[in-house]
């Protein structure tokens, strides 16, 4: 395959990267933005997390994935881009370790205060990068200030409040609301009532909301930085699908309103790589020069590799994730989880006083 | 301040500390997986115990060892820009590998693990933790195979036109014999971390006597010790081999550990050396005579090549094209760096075989020490593993890419001071932080101990309104 065939198709695979984050960690932001809002009490709450508890970290890979494809593929635009976006990154980093750590350490311990810091950086660690990521996409169709510095690089010349322009903000909250919408969705597919009710409800209202952020974000985009017509082509199937999700939703089937979210997020996301093609990052005056894929690549030999590599391994991570879905398929209810203000590894004053609190708790209600 | 020392500053702090988790997570992976094994075959309710409690401190490592691993992949193109775009074409092709092939591999199959328990047939619960195992053991060698190429980049060429480093053969870089004695060596101290840690925490179990553990705690400390000691001696047959190639590939390195000023032949091997930090003008050093030539070349009389001469070849090498002021790196910090990671290396095995010693047979020791050395034994892993690789990429300086980019022009040109102070505070106290929790969590989980009464997680499988056994 020529040089041009392979850049086009790592092009493609990234966008393909961005597709799986978007679609699997998008839910799970969601649903981390909405722990305290949909999980009214604490089994609730546990109910939640344990429906996140095995993909999470399976699903996070897809953005590891998607950097890693970035600097084999586009080290160009990898070293750009990670070094320009500095402090959203900085955030984003630290967003990803809180939230990380608190799902795995947050019901070690009954204490009460314990399980609200964790609480906390559980919403704020899923609040920044589904906000960000948004922005960051947003500033890259509508392009930034970057130049060559005439020795095979590109450097970024704007600053951190560049990028906090109003197109991308509502880059921002596009992301973030159709997450949250993806969130409830996945919430309601995978409880059992009255939490799924709960869910569906909200996903309905959160659905109407995204909607109208979502097309003033994509038809901002295809009128002011497309250039093209066929991108047309994915936004209107993105805001098609969006509005059969918010149906299915309406009608309780839960599974097609997850599918047709799943489908408006690959749209969006090929939209917006459609509209950056053939730049990688685009400058924000289109009359100077930004950088475009042809730029930004790797070699002819790396990307021969690398498309072999991604070919025989795709379908394999593929398949192993999808029977993980199909393994804990079954709907989390509340009721079965047996002790929830228990901590897996309290000390045994604290589990007699946790016992205590529990039995205190069931005779009031 | 300069951004290129912050940078590094931030690149060692954020490593050593990520390299903190990686070796427990590694080896303890196959030791639960091969407590979980014994289980299976024997249905002996103590290997239960084992894969359960231990598991337990596997997965509070696991977790640090995962959130800190996102930052590494990041701070690449954040500070080293510059490094990135010139080598990417090369460096980034086994990070992308190890992303796709390892990373999903070991996130998916642990969350099956965890959360299996009560979903799966017990074999192919089985089957899960093992390919988490094989997938910690894979990303090792990829990424270590990108590090192999820093310290001896091979299969490229460069390119004038885009001004960057190019990968000619994906092979030779995989499969260069630096990445592959790197891998060994490192597998093997991820043994010796998790025996250490096994045996430790086993010899406290028995020393407390804690109730329904002593069982197991015997179980697990003759596994402890046993791998602790074996991984010991691979160590130093893969630090050995190590140190030949290293000789071939970057004698200064070599030169460096020894702060072997002037060409020796036979050259000795000082134990330890009082003087100037840098070992310049020793007072005092406790020598073993011709070792240093054995350890470099094989052969007791053998020619090691000494700092000085070195310096003057590469001034006369690569002056011309980098022009950097010296050759030389850090001095105390690699003559150090070496000699604590074989000595505190050599006291975690021996404080393993030592415990176990004294635990032998039924006996229960009530030596104060025993348990001071009990709790301290998995530190010492962790300390060998630090002075391991801050010897190594310091002993590079002052090259990010031994003999084609100075470290100095990997910096990000685009990013200023301030941000990466920024990012160096936030994430070290962050860190800091975590390292509290994450402590103070496997502290607790050690003192709880094994589960007393185990039921066989696979016996009421089919109950559709059973309670969940695995929950967040």
């Amino acid at each position: 395959m020529s040089l041009e065939t392979l850049q086009i198709i790592w092009f493609g695979l990234i966008a393909v990267l961005w597709i799986g984050y978007f679609v699997l960690e998008g839910f799970d932001y969601g649903v981390g933005i909405l722990l305290p809002v949909l999980g009214r009490t604490e089994r609730e709450k546990r109910a939640l997390l344990t429906t996140l508890g095995p993909v999470w970290d399976g699903n996070e890979v897809w953005l590891l994935t998607a950097g890693g494809a970035t600097f084999a593929a586009f080290p160009t635009w990898y070293a750009t881009m990670f070094s320009g976006f500095y402090l959203p990154l900085l955030l984003i980093l630290v967003a990803l370790i809180l939230r990380g750590v608190s799902f795995e350490y947050r019901s070690k311990r009954s204490d009460p205060q314990w399980r609200r810091r964790f609480d906390a950086m559980i919403v704020i660690g899923s609040f920044v990068p589904a906000l960000l990521w948004g922005v960051a996409f947003g500033n890259l169709v509508r392009g930034v200030t970057v130049q060559a510095d005439g020795q095979g690089g590109w450097i970024y010349t704007g600053g951190f409040l560049d990028l906090l322009n109003p197109y991308s903000l509502i880059g921002g909250l596009t992301t973030l609301t159709l997450f949250l919408t993806h969130g409830a969705v996945f919430v309601a597919l995978k409880t059992t009532n009255p939490l799924r009710d709960r869910a569906q409800q909200l996903a309905v209202r959160l659905g109407l909301v995204a909607a109208v952020v979502a097309v003033v974000f994509l038809v901002w985009s295809q009128l002011a930085y497309s250039g093209k017509t066929w991108t047309w082509i994915p936004v209107l199937i993105a805001a098609v699908s969006w509005l059969a999700g918010i149906a299915a939703n309406f009608r309780g089937r839960e599974g097609w309103a997850f599918i047709f979210n799943s489908v408006t997020l690959a749209a969006a996301v090929s939209a917006l790589f459609g509209m950056l093609y053939p730049y990688v990052m685009p400058n924000v005056d289109r009359a100077l020069p930004g950088m475009t894929i042809a730029d930004a690549s790797s070699s002819e030999y790396t990307l021969t590799i690398m498309t072999w590599v991604a070919l025989l391994l795709t379908p394999v991570v593929l398949a192993y994730q999808a029977w993980t879905y199909w393994v804990f398929r079954q709907r989390v209810d509340p009721k079965h989880i047996v002790d929830p203000y228990a901590g897996s590894l309290d000390t045994p004053a604290e589990a007699a006083e946790t016992g205590a609190r529990a039995r205190e708790a069931a005779g009031s209600s | 301040m300069d951004p290129l020392d912050i940078a590094r500053w931030q690149f060692g702090i954020t490593t050593v500390y990520h390299f903190l988790f990686v070796p427990i997570t590694i080896g303890m992976a196959f030791l639960v997986a091969g407590l979980q094994t014994a289980w299976v075959r024997t249905g002996n309710d103590k290997y239960l115990q084992a894969t359960k409690f231990f598991g337990k401190l596997f997965l509070i490592n696991f977790a640090m060892g995962v959130v800190t691993g996102i930052v590494q992949e990041f701070q690449f193109g954040m500070n080293w820009s510059n490094y990135s775009r010139y080598v990417g074409d090369i460096f980034g092709a086994p990070l992308a590998v190890e992303a796709l092939l390892t990373f999903f591999l070991e996130s998916t199959f642990l969350g099956l693990w965890i959360f299996g328990w009560d979903r799966l047939p017990k074999k192919v619960h089985l089957l899960t933790i093992w390919l988490a195992a094989v997938g910690t053991a894979m990303s090792a060698y990829m990424i270590l195979a990108a590090n192999a190429w820093m310290q001896h980049p091979v299969g490229y060429v460069f390119d004038p036109e885009k001004n960057r480093a190019q990968m000619t053969s994906f092979t030779e870089v995989l499969f260069q014999n630096t990445a592959v004695i790197a891998w060994l060596h490192t597998i093997s101290a991820a043994f010796l971390t998790a025996g250490a840690l096994m045996a430790g925490v086993s010899l406290w179990l028995i020393m407390r006597r804690k109730s329904g553990a002593e069982a197991m705690a015997r179980a697990t400390l003759k596994v402890g010790a046993v791998v602790a000691v074996v991984a010991a001696a691979a160590l130093g047959i893969t630090g050995d081999q190590d140190a030949k190639i290293m000789v071939q590939q970057q004698p200064m390195k070599m030169a460096a550990a020894e702060a072997l000023y002037e060409t020796a032949q036979p050259a000795p091997f000082s134990l330890f050396t009082i003087g100037t930090l840098d070992g310049s003008e020793p007072i005092f050093s406790l020598e073993v005579p011709n070792a240093l030539s054995f350890l470099a070349t094989g052969t007791f009389d053998g020619r090691v090549e000494g700092i000085d001469n070195l310096e003057q070849q590469y001034q006369e090498q690569y002056g011309p094209q980098f022009d950097l002021e010296s050759y030389t790196p850090n001095i105390p910090v690699t003559y150090w760096g070496f000699r604590l990671m074989i000595g505190f290396g050599m006291l975690a095995a021996l404080f393993a075989a030592v415990g176990w010693w004294a635990a032998r047979r039924g006996r229960t020791p009530e030596s104060k020490w025993l348990v001071r050395m009990a709790i301290i034994a998995p530190l010492m892993p962790l300390l060998a593993n630090s002075a391991g690789w801050i010897f190594t990429e310091m002993g590079r300086q002052p090259w990010i890419v031994f003999g084609l980019m100075p470290t100095a022009e990997g910096v990000s040109p685009g990013v200023g001071a301030a941000e990466v102070l920024t990012s160096l505070v936030v994430f070290t106290l962050i860190y800091g932080a975590l390292a509290v929790v994450e402590v103070g969590l496997l502290l607790r989980a050690i003192r709880q101990g094994p589960p007393e009464v185990v039921v066989d997680p696979f016996a009421d499988h089919g109950d559709p309104d059973r309670e969940l056994t695995v929950t967040y």
